[in-house]
């Protein structure tokens, strides 16, 4: 491999130029502000199953230690609090997963917050943006629950670890480790439910141990659900949209449960964002906001298999 | 014992699974959008050949396989176990069974080099070389002048495989097969 040249070809860096500013028209015509938050952080999300990137000054790591953002998310709702309105970013992301065919550590993501916005009508509107970028129209939306029972046979939000369990070694040979309920959700959402999904289309509405940051509520028929959903594209997780969590409250307890299961996994405790937590409290306006992976996009937009093709130099050329 | 963990997980590892050494075929991470990792691993058993995938969480570890491919020199069988030596000098010898050689017994040729997979220094798997010439023992008598076009008959070779050959074969012929398919080549000039 040459690998000094870009993993890109010229038509792809111009249709990723071209993307960006289809991206920037489309929030100027509807009013978004576009900003820019730090990408350097002294705190990052607890998720559990992000692997965020440190980053020290100087020659050794005596110094105060920094990481890379692994979204924006956390800052750009502090902007909210002060009361900015609707906002977009077009930044780097840096997830310290193993690289893949479509997942490269640093990444550029669009996330933007829509104050007032239902997860419905954000739904819509990242339909719009679809229809704007990759041209596909009247994207259909199926609910986890619906999906679930559909691929797998079980309740999602009702079903007991034993059953996800049995069901999953029935079609698979997994190596003996203890597995958790969210996590054979995860297993089986991969490995059963992503393969049947049609070529674009939203889920929504995520078992409660998969709100991250959504909103839980009770649906119509009495399950608790998370206010989250995912656009996914060709069997791919191209977006994840939240109704968002403004409780401080619950936010600092959903932080400090992830940081319990970081110390059960054997994972370093992350600090929990304080500010951001002051902002909670001062209060940010209900809303619906919004993550998407527009090197993803680019991919289906420029018909690209490997995320390599999509970037400049991805983390195999530099 | 040496591990690997599954970010170490890449094709030709050498691993135990369920306490027999494995070979990784291929490795691929799933993950959701968000959530935890698992890795799809399709191994191949050397002991028996079995090819078959696994899934494991991300970030698991497995112990590593004391396995070593080496070139060695066909020597004799015994009439239980073939023998075959090291090519390095040493003249160390190794006895492959039944289920070590497998396919193998039907392309092997004295003082002709194969692959053998030890474990724990004892053989478990013998390959033959892509290509192997060989000399004809027995088939039909070869009609002359049709060297070109058409029909095939049965020639058995010195190591007794069976091989279909075009008409014109003779006994004493000296054959270039291939050990993956079976099939005859060409006729090698002596």
């Amino acid at each position: 491999m040459d690998e000094w040249k870009s993993g890109a070809s010229l038509a792809t860096l111009k249709l990723r130029a071209k993307l960006l500013a289809i991206t920037r028209k489309f929030f100027a015509d509807r009013g978004v502000l576009e900003v820019e938050t730090a990408v350097l952080s002294r705190s990052v999300s607890t998720d559990v199953h992000l692997d965020p990137v440190n980053a020290f000054f100087g020659p050794t790591s005596n110094s105060q230690r920094f990481y890379l953002q692994t979204s924006p998310e956390l800052q750009m709702k502090r902007l909210l609090a002060i009361g900015v309105g609707p906002i977009y970013q077009i930044c780097k992301a840096f997830r310290g997963d193993p690289s893949t065919s479509r997942h490269n550590p640093e990444f550029t993501i669009l996330e933007w917050y829509r104050p007032s916005f239902s997860l419905t009508q954000l739904m819509e509107e990242v339909e719009e943006f679809a229809e704007a970028t990759i041209g596909c129209l009247k994207i259909p939306k199926y609910s986890y629950l619906e999906v679930f029972e559909g691929v797998i046979g079980l309740n999602p939000h009702k079903c007991s670890l034993e059953e996800l369990e049995k069901f999953a070694h029935s079609r698979l040979d997994i190596a003996p480790i203890e597995i958790r309920f969210s996590e054979y959700l995860d297993l089986l959402m991969t490995e059963f439910i992503e393969p049947s999904l049609p070529e674009y289309c939203f889920l929504y509405d995520y078992p409660k141990c998969q709100a991250a940051m959504a909103v839980i509520e009770n649906d119509s028929n009495g399950n608790q659900i998370a206010r989250r959903f995912e656009l996914y594209c060709k069997g791919v997780e191209i977006a994840n949209g939240y109704f968002e969590l403004t409780d401080p409250v619950e936010q600092l307890e959903r932080l400090e449960l992830d940081n319990v299961e970081r110390s059960k996994k054997g994972l370093p405790k992350m600090p929990v964002d304080e500010k951001f937590l002051a902002a909670l409290s001062a209060g940010i306006p209900k809303g619906s906001g919004v993550a998407l992976g527009l090197d993803r996009l680019l991919m289906i937009m420029g018909k690209l298999e490997d995320i390599d093709s999509a970037l400049a130099f991805s983390i195999n050329r530099v | 014992m040496a591990t690997y963990s599954t970010n170490e997980f890449k094709s030709g590892l050498k691993v135990l699974v369920d306490d027999e050494p494995c070979s990784i075929l291929e490795n691929e991470v799933v993950k959701p959008g968000k959530g935890q990792a698992f890795n799809r691993v399709k191994f191949r058993n050397l002991l028996n050949g079995r090819v078959w995938e696994r899934t494991y969480k991300s970030g698991e570890s497995i112990e590593a396989a004391d396995v070593m491919e080496t070139d060695m020199e066909y020597l004799y069988n015994d009439g239980e176990f073939w023998h075959f030596m090291k090519t390095d000098e040493s003249y160390e010898q190794v006895a492959a069974d039944k289920n070590a050689i497998r396919e193998a017994e039907n392309w092997l040729k004295e003082q002709d080099i194969y692959q053998v997979i030890l474990w724990n220094d004892a053989p478990i798997s013998v390959t033959a070389p892509n290509f192997i010439e060989m000399e004809v023992v027995e088939t039909d008598p070869g009609l002359k002048g049709d060297t070109a076009q058409g029909g095939t008959k049965p020639a058995k070779l010195s190591s007794g495989a069976v091989v279909k050959v075009p008409l014109f074969i003779n006994i004493g012929d000296v054959l270039r097969v291939d050990t993956r398919t079976g099939e005859y080549q060409n006729r090698v000039n002596k």
